[in-house]
């Protein structure tokens, strides 16, 4: 049986990799516009704020198997063409974007409105109050679920195998394929899901202590 | 106080001011005006829209009518066109020129106490931050806070805090001071600290509008108090004739009894 495990490893490596680049580009990306939309979504003008609010609704309230399915099958019946990679992340962020949100409206909410009116008052212009008054209060409060999500982002990767993406379960499903030993190698595929995960935990809690120093 | 000065036009000028909250109709028509150098306090009973008028002078809230201008400018809206909102760089601009004290300090709790200063002065006033380090360094011993400018907030007491809060307005040299209860989340023991403070910004100078409960107080450090009780002033006169047994106004008259008794002035 470790035998097996042993033949599997070359295999699984470039899987791995896939795994690690699609999480990578996925949680980028959407914390890049899951900020900016967040922002919007508690700051912006009813319109802005309305089509945020919808966005986020509809996206957490479909499963992520079916938004990649859509993107994946339903997008190219619009003349959007994307290989079965672009489909996958684009899919992916879509999904976390929605989330990331989520974050930072509940983050940027639980910062005392008094802080928003004393920024206001000594004259700080609104991306200077974001940037020097609300943000550093707020990311106390965004870290502890952005950084669940990134290990969600890990393990909702795996459904991306089923676009056939060459990911890490994907690398597992082949090697079963060929040495009919499933047990072994799904065991052992969990376990490197696991040992992944775990470090980028232990690195978050490291991440959370660095900041647990802002005090109300 | 004595020696109120006397300007040509005012530094602070509310003229009919009316604002509502949904149905509730806050400021009814509202006009006061502030000389430069002048203190004026506003009294009455709570909910009377005291908070409400002071966060209006600095555009922390909108008003629906009416006009507030600060050294002839109109606050909030462009000068000229009316109820057309000013842009964000405008408005942050002339927010500078007024300085607000609240009453829970709302200092910034990821910054020490010098750091709270500082942050206007470099970003807003433009200061480096070697000179805006001596200034802040200069407020806090004002405010007798000197061995404090490396603590954060809640390592502070709230009288330190609110000190530090007079100190991060004042540092910016505003054209007005806009006070907010701002002892009455105080341990008493702690109110005389800031008050004190409040005191010696008068003693220079300082244009204040001031909202307090401490009736006492209001006496001592005013050239004019202002009676407020649902969205209109009231009274408006120096303290001598507010607190004057002959006083006419009957609600200024009960309002101010009720204090004696529950404070046994
Ligand atoms: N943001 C708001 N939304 C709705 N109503 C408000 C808001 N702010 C104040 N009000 C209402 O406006 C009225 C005046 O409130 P305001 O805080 O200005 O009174 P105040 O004179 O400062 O009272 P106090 O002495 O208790 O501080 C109250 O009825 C209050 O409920
Ligand atoms: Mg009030």
């Amino acid at each position: 049986m470790l035998d097996q495990v042993l033949y599997a490893i070359p295999f699984l490596l470039p899987g791995l990799l896939v795994t690690i680049e699609v999480s990578l580009i996925t949680v980028a990306i959407s914390t890049v516009i899951g900020v900016a939309l967040g922002v919007g979504l508690v700051y912006g003008q009813w319109p802005l704020r309305w089509a945020i609010r919808g966005f986020s609704d509809i996206i957490r309230g479909i499963p992520i198997l079916v938004l990649l399915f859509f993107v994946y099958y339903g997008l190219p019946l619009t003349g959007i063409n994307l290989n079965n990679f672009a489909a996958a992340v684009l899919g992916l962020t879509i999904f976390k974007i929605a989330q990331v949100i989520e974050y930072v409206r509940g983050a940027i909410e639980s910062v005392p409105r008094g802080q928003m009116d004393a920024a206001k008052s000594i004259g700080l212009p609104f991306h200077e109050r974001l940037a020097y008054v609300i943000a550093p209060q707020a990311l106390r409060r965004f870290l502890p679920p952005w950084l669940n999500g990134v290990t969600d982002a890990v393990k909702g990767s795996a459904l991306i195998s089923l676009l056939g993406v060459g990911d890490l379960l994907f690398g597992i499903q082949k090697v079963v394929g060929r040495t009919y030993e499933p047990l072994a190698l799904y065991c052992f595929g969990a376990l490197v899901y696991f040992a992944l995960n775990y470090a980028l935990s232990l690195a978050s809690r490291a991440l959370e202590r660095r900041f647990s120093y802002i005090r109300e | 106080m004595s020696g109120k000065p006397t300007g040509a036009t005012p530094l602070l000028r509310i003229k009919g001011v009316q604002k509502s909250f949904g149905s509730t109709h806050v400021l009814r028509g509202i006009d006061l005006d502030v000389a430069r150098g002048e203190v004026v306090t506003i009294i009455g009973p709570s909910g009377g829209g005291k908070t409400t008028l002071l966060r209006c002078v600095n555009f922390l809230e909108t008003y629906d009518r009416g006009s507030i201008t600060i050294d002839g400018a109109e606050v909030g809206y462009r000068d000229g066109e009316a109820r057309k909102r000013r842009t964000e760089t405008d408005l942050a601009r002339m927010r500078a020129e007024t300085g607000m004290v609240f009453q829970l300090f709302n200092l910034f709790p990821h910054l020490t106490a010098a750091q709270n200063i500082t942050l206007g002065l470099t970003r807003v006033r433009g200061l480096g931050r070697a000179e805006a380090g001596d200034k802040a360094m200069h407020w806090l011993k004002r405010v007798g806070l000197a061995d404090k400018a490396g603590h954060l907030p809640s390592e502070l007491s709230g009288g330190q805090q609110q000190r530090v809060g007079i100190a991060r307005a004042v540092a910016m040299e505003p054209k007005i001071l806009l006070l907010d209860e701002i002892t009455s989340a105080l341990d008493p023991e702690l109110i005389g600290e800031v008050l004190d403070v409040v005191l010696s910004l008068a003693a220079d100078g300082m244009t204040m509008l001031i909202v307090t409960h401490e009736i006492g107080f209001a006496r001592d450090a005013s050239h004019r108090i202002v009676f407020m009780a649902e969205g209109t002033v009231g009274a408006e006169a120096p303290p001598a004739e507010i607190f004057s047994p002959n006083q006419p106004n009957e609600r200024l008259r009960s309002f101010l009894g009720r204090f004696s008794a529950a404070h046994r002035l």
